[in-house]
């Protein structure tokens, strides 16, 4: 492939294509849309975790004025909302699938669990009529804590008789024990990954439509893959063939994951638009966000680490509690599994590794995949057992991971969890980050916040992520129900400009920017001239959308591929114009030129003669010029990186605020840095967010405590610094364009730094761990118990 | 059910609304200016952020029949047709935006800001936007759009 840098080709920083619309007020988002005749949804949720639902009398709620239909779950007799990811237990038993209706059929599992849709002339006259519908609960207790559930008692589901979803490993067990057994030390933690809930700007919202004349559904929805949407929601739930069903995800306000996902309320206004025969539109509020929105992490988990008497790690187990929520959303099941454990290894030479997950069923939402989902986990679990074994081996942060990373020339690298490494240099990346964060003044700074009374940390996070989900066959031989190769399509027009259709989604990554630079610089032509499409399943064909870094590392690979096509035809209708073998035609900067002449043909004359064939090798090649490839990845691709987080830390107060932060990530070639650095900044960002703000909270009896922006902390302006970010890359030896990804690793990276730079601030006073969020009481209540024990 | 009259964008404008309607609603709802967003019900996220006669406010927080009389300026009255608000240039200029959702309301917001102090500081910055909440960019290119825009206003 071409690796010069043109003005808009690969390594260009070009301003986003986007954002003009964007700036003038005319992104054109789900709820942007209104339909001839419309009606608006209002969802009925449960206010109970847990309860039977003996009766629901609706007809008050019909009579009601404006009210055009209600429908509860008596109604809605059509499939569950399916799970894409079969996971078997140790013992080789599928994982229980217990049926996920849209709307509750008997009984309600979480709170905010739909039970009944109002369907009204506005939304008003829907959400008033919905005060008037009567339903008997039998309340049941509420299924919270993991253990407990794992136990026994009080059943999510009664139907499979346990509450355990499935009891999964992965590693040799027994080679861990016996290495455990002989280690010099072996460092225990116990670690909680806080539950998080994504909030994506943009609320979820659908706009559903049937046309009687057409029999064809048209649904605008806010999805990150909206053929995946059309697929499970056609074929699994409403019986729907994919020719009438025409999925349009819009411009869409973030996704985080959360978009994923097949949800109840975009089937629920979809088969009922058959019913009313009107177009219905579905926003949720943002206090529905919190209580449906699929939420992240979520994991309990205690690790031993084995070490010889230098500090070389010798085995790593561990066992996970996974909550699953109350029902099993749409790939949850492979996130705390081949998302999570097959990352264990990290950048290190740990030569055998266990790891044993629980995935529990709980009254709580469903958990699913949220912003680095799985690897998020992995890294924090082990990063923070690397940091305390530093610390009890006494041995430096920088040294203990030195000592135990994988070496440069040791790639490929088979690790004991199913992963091979392509690529990488985890030396490098450290050395890197360390200079950019400065790391050899931090005594200096931390001497100068002591004599302001404060207490100042380093944090410490060599990470390493897989993305560029997938290669199919991988993915089906461990349960996924889905290939997960990636599609483009680039027509070339006869005056030789040129429109892509993706199967890759754009909610924020600058798609219409980045994959235009792709053909920019493959068939060189100005980036004006290249259009990006997608979102439309009406127009793009099958795709598998937008998750897991995959955008570039598959969706950029499969239009790379498109584009060699391209060219190859280009150069052999131009070999016939040019009266010359098509071996000697080069292409190069738009232009088909017979080597050693002068003759040449421009890009867009070869798309003309395409298209007005008059002068064409016929009896060789088909007119046109419109070629598709469809790209399965050989392997998945392994950014990773060094994350360094200073924290000053108010010993009164216990206010921890983040000084510096630097990153210096491995993501393969850059194809715009600008765009690049914005991903890290909103990675770490959340990151940082996991790690000092949020916190999914329920009660005992399953009313979720932090329902709303009053009481989930999101990450502000004056939450977060200015950050350093840079790049230190090699490139993924699988796919040609070289690339990794770079979409999540903020979030993966990020959080063991922040943590370990406050242990490592607090760590003179006795303090040894702190959970996350470390909010400012958590922090002083730390510091006062640790005041106490000394 | 009331009339309500304003200038928006510069234009004036009336309709009909039931008394509870919100300031955004009769924005989004009934003059399709679609560019104003909600992206939450408390008042916190900042996505609905408008400018009434020259202060920001946020039109989830006020009703229609509250903005009688007013001049309103919204996303859609910002630039100058094809050329760009100079907020807005510099939020293009530095990536100071990704999904584009809260943009309209942070860069209302961010007007009002330069407007009111043109050598606000970067800590300035960053409290001025509390009201505003981004979850894609981690706020590091807005900060940067907003400084380059005073500059340049200031310049």
């Amino acid at each position: 492939m071409p690796d010069g840098v043109i003005g808009t080709g690969i390594g260009a920083v070009v301003k986003r294509v986007e954002d003009f619309r964007f700036l003038t007020g005319n992104g054109n988002y789900t709820d942007d849309i209104n339909r001839p005749g419309q009606t608006y949804a209002y969802m009925l949720r449960s206010p109970h975790a847990h309860a039977t639902i003996n009766s629901i009398d609706t007809a008050v709620a019909e009579a009601a004025p404006g009210v055009v239909a209600v429908f509860t779950g008596d109604d809605m007799q059509v499939g569950g909302l399916p799970c894409g990811w079969q996971i078997h237990s140790e013992d080789g038993s599928p994982m229980h699938e217990p049926p996920h209706p849209s709307l509750a059929q008997g009984k309600v599992r979480h709170v905010g669990d739909q039970v009944a849709v109002v369907i009204a002339e506005t939304l008003e006259q829907a959400k008033t009529a919905a005060t008037l519908i009567n339903i008997d609960y039998g309340i049941l207790p509420a299924v919270m804590d993991m253990k407990a559930a794992e136990a026994g008692g009080t059943l999510v589901h009664e139907e499979i008789e346990t509450n355990k979803c499935y009891d999964w490993g992965i590693g040799d067990k027994s080679a861990v024990d016996e290495a455990l057994a002989s280690s010099a030390h072996i460092t225990e933690i116990d670690i909680v990954n806080n539950r998080l809930i994504p909030n994506a700007m943009e609320p979820r919202a659908a706009v559903a439509e049937f046309n009687k004349a057409t029999s064809e559904y048209t649904v605008y929805t806010t999805s990150q893959n909206p053929h995946v949407i059309r697929l499970l929601m056609g074929a699994f739930v409403l019986s729907v063939p994919e020719h009438k069903l025409r999925i349009i995800a819009p411009d869409v306000g973030g996704g985080f994951g959360s978009k994923i996902f097949l949800y109840a309320e975009e089937t629920i206004i979809t088969w009922a638009s058959t019913k009313v025969g009107r177009p219905i539109k579905w926003t949720a509020e943002r206090s529905e966000s919190f209580m449906t929105d699929a939420h992240g992490r979520d994991h309990v988990t205690h690790a031993k680490l084995g070490m010889d008497e230098n500090g070389i790690f010798t085995a790593l187990k561990v066992e996970t509690y996974a909550n699953m929520g109350a029902y099993l959303s749409t790939f949850a099941t492979s996130v705390p599994t081949y998302l999570y454990a097959t990352l264990l290894a990290g950048v290190y030479k740990t030569p055998v590794i266990y790891a044993n997950v629980k995935a529990i069923f709980t009254n709580t939402v469903p958990v699913d995949a949220y912003r680095g989902a799985g690897r998020p986990e992995a890294s924090y679990l082990l990063e923070r057992i690397v940091d305390r074994a530093a610390r009890e081996m006494g041995i430096e942060q920088v040294d203990i991971r030195q000592r135990n990373m994988i070496s440069a020339d040791a790639f490929p690298y088979q690790t004991p969890v199913a992963l091979e490494y392509d690529s990488g240099d985890y030396q490098a990346t450290l050395a890197s980050a360390m200079k950019l964060a400065e790391t050899s003044g931090f005594d200096l700074r931390k001497k100068e916040s002591q004599a302001r009374g404060k207490k100042r940390g380093i944090g410490y996070s060599t990470y390493i992520e897989a993305c560029g989900i997938a290669p199919s066959a991988v993915a089906g031989a461990l349960g996924a129900r889905a290939g997960l190769y990636e599609s483009a399509e680039v027509r070339v027009h006869p005056t030789g400009s040129v429109t892509v259709f993706t199967g890759s989604h754009s909610h924020g990554q600058g798609h219409e920017t980045t994959f235009a630079q792709i053909v920019s610089e493959q068939l060189g032509i100005p980036i004006e001239n290249i259009e990006i499409n997608h979102g439309d399943t009406g127009n793009v064909q099958f795709g598998m959308g937008t998750y897991g870094s995959r955008s570039l590392a598959v969706g950029g690979e499969a239009l790379l591929r498109a584009t060699n096509k391209i060219i190859d035809k280009a150069s052999k209708i131009a070999a016939h114009c040019l009266e010359a073998a098509v071996d000697d035609i080069e292409f190069k900067e738009g232009n088909f030129t017979v080597s050693g002449t002068d003759k040449s043909m421009a890009f867009g004359e070869v798309a003309l003669t395409a298209y007005v064939p008059h002068n064409f090798p016929h009896d060789e090649l088909e007119p046109g010029l419109d070629e598709t490839a469809f790209y399965d990845p050989a392997n998945f691709t392994f950014p990773g990186g060094c994350h360094i987080c200073e924290v000053e830390i108010d010993p009164e107060t216990g206010v921890t605020e983040v000084k510096n932060f630097t990153a210096v990530d491995d993501i393969g070639r850059v194809i715009n840095p600008m765009i690049v650095e914005g991903q890290v900044h909103g990675g770490v960002a959340q990151g940082i967010g996991q790690a000092l703000l949020e916190g999914c909270s329920y009660d005992s009896d399953g009313q979720l405590l932090t329902g709303s922006y009053m009481d989930y902390t999101m990450p502000r302006a004056d939450n977060v610094p200015n950050f350093k970010v840079g790049t230190q890359s090699t490139l993924c030896t699988h796919n040609t364009l070289g690339v990794k990804g770079v979409g999540e690793v903020g979030a993966i990276g990020s959080p063991p730094a922040v943590i370990n730079a406050i242990v490592d601030a607090l760590s003179d006073m006795g303090v040894t761990d702190i959970s996350m969020p470390a909010t400012p009481s958590k922090v002083w209540q730390s510091i006062q118990s640790a005041k106490a024990s000394s | 059910m009331p009339t309500v009259t304003m200038r928006v964008n510069g234009k004036t404008v009336s309709g009909e609304v039931e008394a509870r309607t919100l300031l955004v609603q009769f924005l989004r709802e009934h003059l399709r200016l679609t560019g104003t967003h909600v992206g939450c019900d408390t008042s916190q996220c900042g996505a609905c952020v408008v400018h009434v006669d020259g202060n920001s406010a946020k039109s989830c927080t006020m009703l229609a029949v509250q903005a009688i009389d007013a001049d309103i300026t919204t996303i859609e009255g910002l630039a100058d047709g094809e050329t760009l608000h100079p907020m807005q240039e510099a939020f293009r200029n530095n990536h100071g935006l990704q999904c584009g959702f809260c943009t309209p309301g942070m860069v209302m917001s961010a007007v009002d800001l330069v407007n009111k102090n043109p050598t606000a500081s970067e800590t300035e910055i960053r409290e001025w936007l509390e009201g505003n909440i981004c979850r894609c960019t981690g706020y590091h290119n807005i900060v940067k759009s907003i400084q380059e825009a005073a500059e340049n206003v200031g310049g």
